[in-house]
């Protein structure tokens, strides 16, 4: 560990000596040096090196300490890896944090979490050997070096900053680590290992320009195509609430939005409005209503006066007649509608609303 | 391959050009040789043809009708124009595969305008025009409008530089066509107005695709002209085009082989309902559907009829749901080709498995591609269930977030058959979810068991080792994409000294150095391109591999304000016509 190498991140603009301390309780810590193997990976312990004789990790096992030292050190002296939420809190005993701040720097760059347990050192390897110093050298020094990589387009909203800390302290925990290289030729040390921690933790990524490999317009077009699909299932959380509206006879099925009304009548003209095709002219002339369905309900009485009568399946599975309980109840419970041939709801109707209206009148 | 041919190819491949050797061992008068090589289409065949003698070569030149070049900047049009006096059909291909997906910057070059002045001069009765990946202008596409009277068939595919303005020029002025097809270009739409610039006497189309243009166009117009053109067999609209167009277009149209319906999303009454179902039960020899944008399973029961004789149904554009695409093929049992969004799951591909026995191709496209989440799309077990119950798939494209080496290694047992497989497990660098390990093995399955295979794209963790399989199995490799994979040079030399039949190498973020890039040296002539972008190479090696190789053409492009010795983006290829004259100043010619 040489302090000088520290130097070099001159535009860091944090107390080197803070680091150092934090370096070393890092290393302490990390005894069984897994986690720091994975840190090690990151293309900055050898590029940030500037003598070749550095970037002979080749070793073919993640077991060097010494490489973990370096890894530590070496890692401070990326130019444009200001964070912007950059936690300046130098205090070794936050140290995994800090360590994670300081060391894997927020950059709008392609973020990719390690892993272990990889031939790693394999890609070091081909990372390595064609190298040029030069570049290694350049990502060393505060050269007017843009720290976007052209060929990263900066993330979405998935992927602000200030999600990151937190995801990466979770990858962290997992004995991951989450890499933020700025240089493209650190893009060829992103073969990492994220099994673990996609599956717990929804990790933040930036886009790499052309991946996946999919063409512009299929692109586009899935784009606008996800989003209608979103809104027609109501997977957007709380903003809609579609339910299936089936009609006896009907060819087809239909879909309301329940969070569109504000109460029964509302949904009851839009039904009627949306099954007006089948009514009106393939049902026509029915003959009288039923008695038993002119109940009560006024519900019923709008739908078309008595041939159909307006059911809903709550959650429990059962099908229960459609205005007995408060809008709002109704919004929360009603799982699917339909629209019952009054003959098919013999069974059903009258005897709710029998019971209904009993129970109003004793009340 | 005729059986004469390849004798005499075989055994006069010493002596491809001396005037004597041949001329009195071949009885043949010019005529008839000229008769028989006509009657030969393949340009590989051609190409081999050619190389028999001076006199094959000759005859071929003069017989040859359709050229293909596969790579624009490989010969010039002067070449061409020498060569063969006698073209009828064109078929170019210009940028670099990669440009599909942005790796590429605009105004690389591969215009088309050049080739059409060319044509003009010495192809005036040029009927079909084919480019892929070209970048042509609205004046080009007038100038084409114009100067060939005969003109019959255009078809752009990923093409960029034009606008509607020039598919008005096409319709005005080719009174005689026979296809127009715009595919996924990057076109400026200005309206829907070029389409009813097809003159009224317009009546023989038989190939119309505008499924990819955005704005809508006069439906009457449309309709007329579907009306006219008798002969029309493929019809493919966009989406501005409702489902109750869609059934008087059919009505219309009922010889349909292939049709791209519009929007599959509409209110309809219930008769228009029976009466598109009537019209696509009508239409008896529908082979390939497509289009079905925002289709529903409210609106997609009308297509049952047809699907008992499709062969092809392409539902990418189309966020099914497993159950939907369930009831789909199990009216599709025909089907030899299904492209699908992964919102079908794997229980959707279980379905295809068990009710598409004759499955050959299937594409299953990321509906989400950014998205992380491991809950949608497909997994190891659709491609495993497809492989179960389609015996004779082939060709895969597959798009999916976890695999597993074990699972790979039984898919292509039980498909063996496999000639492309296009794996694209969508996060960089990813291993096998199950047991940590890189995915070498996986490939290692496919390049040992498919013997045929010919075009391979690789993803997910992969070390060397994966290449040197590559390099030692696959023998009839002739494309292969290489993206985040390998660990050392060693990787890509395997590749370049073990796969004899490889044409087309494209390596994008991998980390292969200048001494990969040069162990390829004589290599690359026998291929047509190498494409290494974020890769380790830099100038010095390009500028080396360029010297060495005079009919080579090395092109470097950097990226902004990287380092002078980088060499970002290298493009490879072998060409006759030597260096671009047409470079823009981003491309440097080495």
């Amino acid at each position: 560990m040489s302090p000088p190498l520290l130097g070099v991140g001159e535009d860091e603009g944090h107390s080197n000596a803070m680091l150092l301390a934090s370096l070393a309780s890092l290393e302490r810590m990390c005894k069984n040096g897994s986690d720091l193997k994975e840190q090690n990976y990151m293309g900055l312990s050898d590029c940030s090196s500037v003598d070749s004789s550095n970037i002979s990790i080749t070793s073919k096992d993640n077991s060097g300490r010494g490489l973990n030292l370096k890894a530590t050190e070496l890692r401070l002296g990326i130019p444009g890896s200001r964070s912007p939420e950059r936690n300046s809190e130098p205090c070794p005993l936050n140290s995994v944090k800090l360590d994670e701040k300081l060391l894997f720097p927020l950059c709008p760059m392609k973020t990719v979490v390690t892993g272990n347990k990889r031939g790693f050192s394999d890609a070091m390897d081909g990372y390595t050997e064609g190298k040029d110093i030069s570049t290694l050298e350049v990502n060393l020094t505060p050269l007017p070096r843009p720290s976007v990589n052209p060929n990263v387009k900066v993330g979405s909203a998935k992927e602000k900053p200030a999600t990151q800390p937190a995801k990466m302290k979770e990858a962290m925990s997992q004995n991951a680590v989450e890499e933020i290289p700025h240089n493209k030729s650190e893009n060829i040390l992103n073969h990492v290992n994220r099994a673990n921690n996609e599956k717990s933790a929804p990790a933040t990524k930036a886009q790499v320009v052309g991946w996946p490999p999919i063409r512009q317009f299929r692109k586009s077009t899935l784009a606008s195509a996800s989003k209608n699909t979103e809104e027609v299932d109501g997977k957007t959380s709380g903003t809609a609430l579609f339910v299936k509206v089936s009609m006896d006879g009907a060819p087809y099925l239909r879909k309301v939005d329940l969070k569109t009304y504000s109460a029964y009548q509302e949904l009851s003209s839009s039904l009627e409005k949306k099954f007006s095709g089948f009514t009106i002219n393939q049902y026509a002339s029915h003959g009288a209503p039923s008695k038993e369905m002119l109940v009560e309900s006024k519900l019923n009485n709008l739908l078309r006066g008595s041939e159909y009568v307006l059911t809903y399946e709550d959650k429990d599975g059962d099908w229960m007649l459609v205005g007995d309980v408060p809008w709002e109840m109704f919004i929360n419970t009603c799982k699917r509608l339909r629209i019952m041939k009054s003959s098919d709801a013999i069974g059903l109707a009258p005897r709710a609303v029998e019971k209904m209206s009993r129970q109003k009148i004793a009340t | 391959m005729d059986p004469k041919l390849k004798k005499t190819k075989d055994s006069s491949s010493n002596s491809a050009n001396s005037p004597d050797s041949t001329h009195s061992s071949f009885p043949f008068p010019d005529e008839v040789l000229e008769r028989v090589l006509s009657l030969l289409h393949s340009h590989k065949d051609r190409s081999s043809v050619s190389l028999v003698c001076k006199d094959w070569y000759n005859a071929e030149r003069w017989t040859r009708t359709k050229l293909f070049i596969g790579n624009c900047y490989s010969v010039s049009p002067e070449i061409v124009a020498r060569r063969f006096p006698r073209i009828k059909s064109v078929t170019l291909k210009g940028k670099p595969r990669f440009s599909d997906f942005n790796l590429v910057p605009q105004y690389w070059g591969a215009d088309v305008h050049s080739w059409l002045v060319m044509f003009a001069k010495v192809y005036p009765f040029l009927e079909e025009l084919r480019l892929k990946r070209m970048t042509l202008s609205d004046e080009s596409l007038k100038f084409l409008a114009t100067s060939f009277p005969g003109f019959k068939a255009l078809s752009l595919l990923s093409c960029d530089g034009f606008s509607t303005d020039g598919l008005k020029a096409i319709a005005t002025h080719c009174k005689n066509l026979t296809e127009l097809d715009i595919q996924e270009n990057g076109i400026d739409d200005f309206g829907g107005g070029w389409l009813s610039s097809f003159s009224e006497n317009c009546s023989s189309l038989e190939v119309l695709n505008f499924a990819s243009l955005s704005s809508d166009v006069s439906f009457d117009a449309l309709e007329k002209l579907v009306r006219r053109c008798k002969s029309l067999r493929i019809l493919k609209v966009n989406k501005s085009i409702s489902l109750d167009q869609l059934q008087q277009l059919l009505v219309h149209a009922p010889q349909l082989i292939e049709l791209g319906t519009g929007s599959f999303q509409q209110e309809l009454t219930p008769w228009q309902y029976e009466d598109l179902e009537t019209a696509f039960s009508n239409c008896k020899n529908l082979q390939a559907l497509s289009g079905l944008w925002e289709a529903t399973s409210l609106h997609l029961p009308v297509l049952y009829a047809a699907c008992a004789s499709l062969t092809f149904l392409n539902l990418s554009y189309a966020a099914l749901q497993s159950g939907e695409l369930a009831k789909l093929v199990a009216h599709s049992p025909n089907l030899r080709r299904l492209w699908v969004l992964d919102t079908v799951g794997d229980k959707g591909l279980e379905a295809v498995g068990s009710s598409c026995p004759l499955l050959e191709e299937l594409r299953v496209f990321p509906a989400d591609p950014y998205e992380l989440d491991l809950h949608h799309g497909v997994t190891e077990a659709g491609f495993l269930a497809v492989s179960h119950g389609c015996r004779k798939l082939h060709y895969v494209l597959y798009f999916c977030r976890q695999m597993t080496n074990a699972a790979v290694a039984t898919i292509v047992l039980n498909c063996p058959d496999f000639t492309h497989f296009r794996l694209c497990i969508m996060n960089p660098g990813e291993p096998d979810y199950l047991t940590n390990e890189p995915m070498d093995e996986a490939f290692g399955a496919v390049v040992k068991t498919c013997t045929n295979l010919r075009r391979l794209a690789v993803s997910g963790l992969l070390t060397d080792l994966t290449f040197k399989y590559i390099g030692k199995y696959a023998k009839n490799l002739e494309t292969l994409s290489v993206a985040f994979a390998g660990s050392s040079d060693r990787g890509m030399q395997c590749v370049l000294q073990g796969c004899p039949k490889l044409r087309k190498l494209e390596i994008r973020d991998s980390p292969f150095g200048n001494a990969a890039l040069l162990s390829g040296v004589e290599k690359y002539e026998t291929m047509r391109s190498l494409w290494m972008s974020a890769c380790n190479v830099t100038m010095s090696a390009c500028r080396l591999l360029a010297k060495d190789m005079p009919r080579l053409n090395v092109e470097v492009m950097r990226d902004e304000g990287s380092d002078d010795r980088q060499a970002d983006k290298v493009y490879v290829y072998r060409s006759v016509a030597g260096p671009r004259r047409d470079a823009p100043p981003f491309v440097l010619s080495l």
